[in-house]
């Protein structure tokens, strides 16, 4: 038969290499080692975060052409639903012990990704299934429960900021020669990559992940082969809204402070980063969001007035290249 | 008469304002090939999308196995017992053909007989299994299509336009599988390709404007040269 | 003549025309049917808000393009004016030359925006113009040197519209400068809106409702529908813009909260969804309503609120403060429950036989 050779499967390998590359060009730019370190572990720990965020998004559109714009909400909600549990133990919160740090937080963590994902699947069934399908009315419906979430957090947790004070053991820095890295960051950096590998390997390695996936291409033929696609839908959606939550928790310790907008306010960003990616690709939402941190915080560095437009230039620049994003050629 | 596996009645479709299936009246008797012939437009495609709850009929009844399942969502449509290979395949380009295979058999880990059997007929799956099926060719696609239809068994399998497109070797290919599915399944054929069905099919049904102007056995019609040229507008001896 | 003047676009219920004539007669005789200064800054900002949601009806009720970007071209209208006005001296070329200027970079925006980015989906439309306008938001804040960031700027006006520059006496309200402003305003809104329900009843608004209904069926039909999206983003621009110059005449002042903040766009859509998307009247009456509700309803809540003192969630919930709470709940039954909004629901009424 004519077709004895074996196709190649072809890697897309430049996106990956985007990051690293990005790191180097800058460090000439920057000049001084130390600055550069600092400024990278600070940009690669807000992409973190931000991927953190926006993960679930793009999941959800990706697999279920919907966009959630009240997805901030989530954000805002994990980061208070944490405090749930971490009011009470502030005291494991101030000792100085990361054993104790950890597990308070752990529990914090769980607590905020455990009211979201509830959250998440009422929302889902309240808000977004009665619209399926008209993208309008989904718009402005879904920024209508984003007003609803934010002043319901008013309502329970009070008007005003509330302090979130980072545990005792992650404050501070390690210093590396010259460099000084704070310790949140790092820590930040390992939750990300740590749900990206989860992230990745639910995808390619479990049947949910193979429904997930093919679900993204053509959720009618996964229907065809008997599959109840809505259920993997509404599960999807409430993961999301948990991974959201999440990412308010460890925002909110970044920030230190927490206002029932927070979500809000990322929620540019968040876009940002689902557009360069690609919908619906958990990889290229990655990268693109460690490329718009990394790029925000040199462009502060080198050229403070156009930081604010770098999230713009870096989108149009990859749109230019890549018009559906990072993961499609 | 055999008993009809799957029977519609008085069938109607509406997709916006078009009236699509104006009263489809079919019966697709166990255990043979059933061919579902006629032009581009007649509405074939729709009624397998019909059946298949893809599409909701607006009136009319679809039976299965004496089962109304009109009113069924598509996934509960295919769990009783209905494997569907689309027009367009609708293979999963991301995912390999192992895992293709891997979603459609639903009900547990794959049965390697049953796989060997169908790399007898179809052997570039088992060279392409770890492949991403976007990567194959047209015929590979549609290999994959109707190797997800079949990795268990299924007692209904509606194939839509097999051939079209496809090289006069892979059609061969598609041909002996069909052959050897026969005796196991039912199967309903969407067809433009006369030569193609006029071996494998038992009966045959032409529909015209969304109604079916025709049915019968396939020997009858394939010996009418004038039955072929009213209802087809031309004789049936040429390709596709 | 009222047929014309409407450019054939009757309210279509009696209901409807009595209470659009209410708003229009209560707008039109505000300065003597009230007393004080703050009915008269309540009348002066529904007449911008009409004006404003208007011109967003056009995008997304005739046109089905959801763009978050309106409230950039608004707060660039006002700016113009701000910036035109300030110096020692107020004057009117400065002003024109001003206005001039923010109109032209909005046409020049909005073109540019929609080329980019009219072609595709709207959800990413929809994405994109959010992050252009926060963009945007947060350079005018930045760039305080000119914008007076965060806090905004104040200005003079002309001697003519100065509260100081009295002349005459009607129906216990004295006229002066600020009279004369908001007559300026309310003439303008109302040319603004008529213009506006012109452009929608023509043949051009016509072709932007069938692209909305169906954009594949209207390509078909010759329509090239990416420039007719473009030219609707730029009307509805524009008119934001003028929108906003009304605004800083009015309030004499321009700043980033009360132009370009993300308030000021939920504040639209709440309006455009509850008043009635596609109907260019939902903006009259929704712009009223809300208005007024936002400045004579609270005061409702908090009486209500203390009514319920000590009842732990509900006091809050009835707490002035969370008014858009409310609002929010109501916005998303509106969208489940009347899609057409209030005027729909009036011309519904109408239409049922035997009323």
């Amino acid at each position: 038969m004519h077709d004895s050779m074996l196709p190649s499967v072809p890697r897309d390998y430049v996106p990956m290499l985007l990051v690293p590359a990005l790191m180097l060009a800058m460090l000439p730019l920057v000049g001084s080692m130390p600055t550069w370190v600092t400024l990278s572990a600070a940009g690669l720990a807000m992409g973190m975060m931000i991927f953190i965020m926006s993960s679930g998004l793009t999941l959800v559109f990706g697999l279920m052409d919907v966009l959630n714009f009240g997805h901030g909400a989530f954000v805002s909600v994990g980061a208070f639903a944490a405090t749930i549990v971490l009011v009470p133990m502030q005291g494991w919160m101030e000792a100085d012990s990361l054993g104790m740090n950890l597990a308070a937080l752990g529990l914090a963590i769980a607590m905020a990704m455990a009211v979201t994902a509830v959250l998440g699947w009422v929302f889902e069934r309240v808000i977004i299934m009665p619209v399926y399908g008209q993208h309008l009315k989904q718009i402005l419906i879904t920024m209508g429960g984003m007003i609803v979430v934010e002043q319901l957090i008013h309502v329970v947790w009070g008007a005003d900021h509330k302090p979130m004070p980072l545990p005792t053991a992650l404050r501070g820095a390690i210093v590396l020669g010259d460099a000084a890295i704070e310790k949140y960051r790092l820590l930040a950096v390992a939750v990300g990559v740590l749900v990206f590998v989860v992230l990745t390997l639910v995808l390619n390695r479990t049947k949910l992940g193979l429904l997930i996936r093919a679900g993204v291409e053509n959720g009618e033929m996964v229907e065809a082969l008997g599959y109840r696609i809505r259920r993997v839908f509404v599960a999807v959606f409430a993961a999301g809204s948990a991974l959201a939550g999440l990412g308010g928790v460890m925002w909110g310790l970044y920030k230190e402070t927490l206002t029932a907008s927070m979500g809000g306010e990322v929620m540019v960003m968040i876009f940002i980063t689902i557009i360069i990616g690609g919908l619906g690709s958990i990889g290229g939402c990655f990268i693109g969001a460690l490329l718009m941190a990394l790029t925000a915080n040199y462009a502060g560095f080198l050229a403070p007035k156009l930081a604010l437009v770098s999230h713009i230039v870096l989108m149009i620049a990859i749109l230019l290249w890549r018009p559906a994003g990072l993961s499609r050629k | 008469m055999t008993d009809a596996l799957l029977k519609l009645s008085g069938v109607h479709a509406h997709i916006g304002e078009y009236h699509i299936l104006q009263g489809v009246d079919l019966a697709v008797p166990r255990g043979g090939l059933a061919v579902l012939l006629g032009r581009n437009g007649a509405g074939k495609t729709t009624t397998l999308r019909t059946i298949m709850g893809l599409w909701q009929a607006s009136a009319g009844k679809v039976e299965f196995n004496g089962r109304d399942i009109s009113k069924l969502r598509t996934p509960d449509i295919a769990q009783a017992g209905i494997a569907y290979v689309p027009e367009s395949m609708a293979v999963f380009s991301d995912l390999t053909v192992r895992e293709n295979l891997y979603l459609a058999a639903r009900s547990g880990p794959m049965d390697t007989a049953r796989l060997e059997w169908i790399f007898s007929f179809f052997p570039a799956l088992k060279k392409f299994w770890n492949y991403p099926a976007g990567n194959l060719s047209g015929g590979q696609k549609q290999m994959v299509a109707i190797a997800r239809a079949i990795i268990e068994p299924r007692e209904l399998l509606l194939i839509d336009e097999p051939t079209k497109g496809l090289a006069p070797a892979i059609i061969q290919s598609l041909a002996e599988a069909i052959r050897q599915l026969k005796g196991q399944a039912t199967v309903l054929l969407v067809e433009q390709n006369f030569n193609f069905v006029r071996q494998l099919g038992d009966t045959v049904a032409v529909m015209d404007d969304g109604r079916i102007v025709h049915s019968g056995s396939m020997a009858e019609l394939a010996a009418d040269r004038a039955l072929q040229e009213r209802l087809l507008g031309l004789a049936l001896d040429s390709h596709q | 003549m009222l047929n014309t003047l409407l450019s054939g676009d009757l309210p279509r219920s009696r209901a409807l025309s009595v209470l659009l004539l209410l708003v229009v007669l209560g707008l039109a005789l505000a300065p003597f049917i009230t007393t004080g200064a703050r009915p008269l800054n309540t009348a002066a900002t529904i007449c911008i808000y009409i004006v404003l949601v208007a011109s967003y009806d056009l995008l997304i009720g005739y046109s089905g393009i959801v763009s978050f970007a309106h409230t950039m071209f608004f707060g660039i209208g006002a700016y113009g004016v701000g910036l035109g006005f300030d110096s020692p001296a107020p004057s009117w070329g400065p002003m024109m030359l001003g206005l001039a200027a923010a109109l032209a970079l909005t046409l020049v925006l909005a073109f540019v925006i929609g080329l980019f980015a009219l072609r595709v989906r709207a959800i990413f439309y929809a994405m994109i113009t959010l992050a252009v306008a926060s963009s945007f938001a947060v350079l005018a804040s930045q760039m305080s040197g000119w914008t007076g960031g965060e806090d905004g700027k104040t200005f003079d006006v002309p001697d003519l519209l100065s509260p100081a520059n009295e002349f005459g006496e009607f129906m216990g309200r004295i006229l002066d400068g600020k009279v004369l402003t908001y007559y300026i305003v309310f003439f303008c809104a109302v040319l603004i809106f008529l213009a506006l329900l012109r452009i929608v009843n023509s043949p051009f608004g016509r072709v932007l409702q069938a692209i909305r209904e169906n954009e594949f069926r209207a390509e078909a039909l010759g329509y090239r529908t990416v420039v007719y999206r473009i030219a609707a983003n730029c009307i509805g621009a524009v008119a934001a813009a003028l929108a906003g110059a009304l605004m800083a005449l009015w309030l004499r002042y321009v700043g980033p909260r009360t132009t370009l903040g993300f308030e000021v766009m939920t504040d639209i859509l709440l309006i455009v969804v509850i008043g009635g998307m596609g109907t260019m009247y939902g903006s009259v009456i929704g712009a009223a309503l809300f208005i007024l509700a936002n400045n004579y309803l609270k005061s409702l809540m908090a009486k209500a609120a203390g009514a319920v003192a000590g009842v732990p969630l509900l006091e809050t919930a009835l707490h002035p403060d969370r008014w858009l709470l409310w609002l929010g709940i109501l916005f998303i039954l509106a969208i489940y429950f009347f899609p057409s909004g209030i005027v729909g629901k009036f011309r519904q009424k109408a239409s049922l036989p035997g009323t």
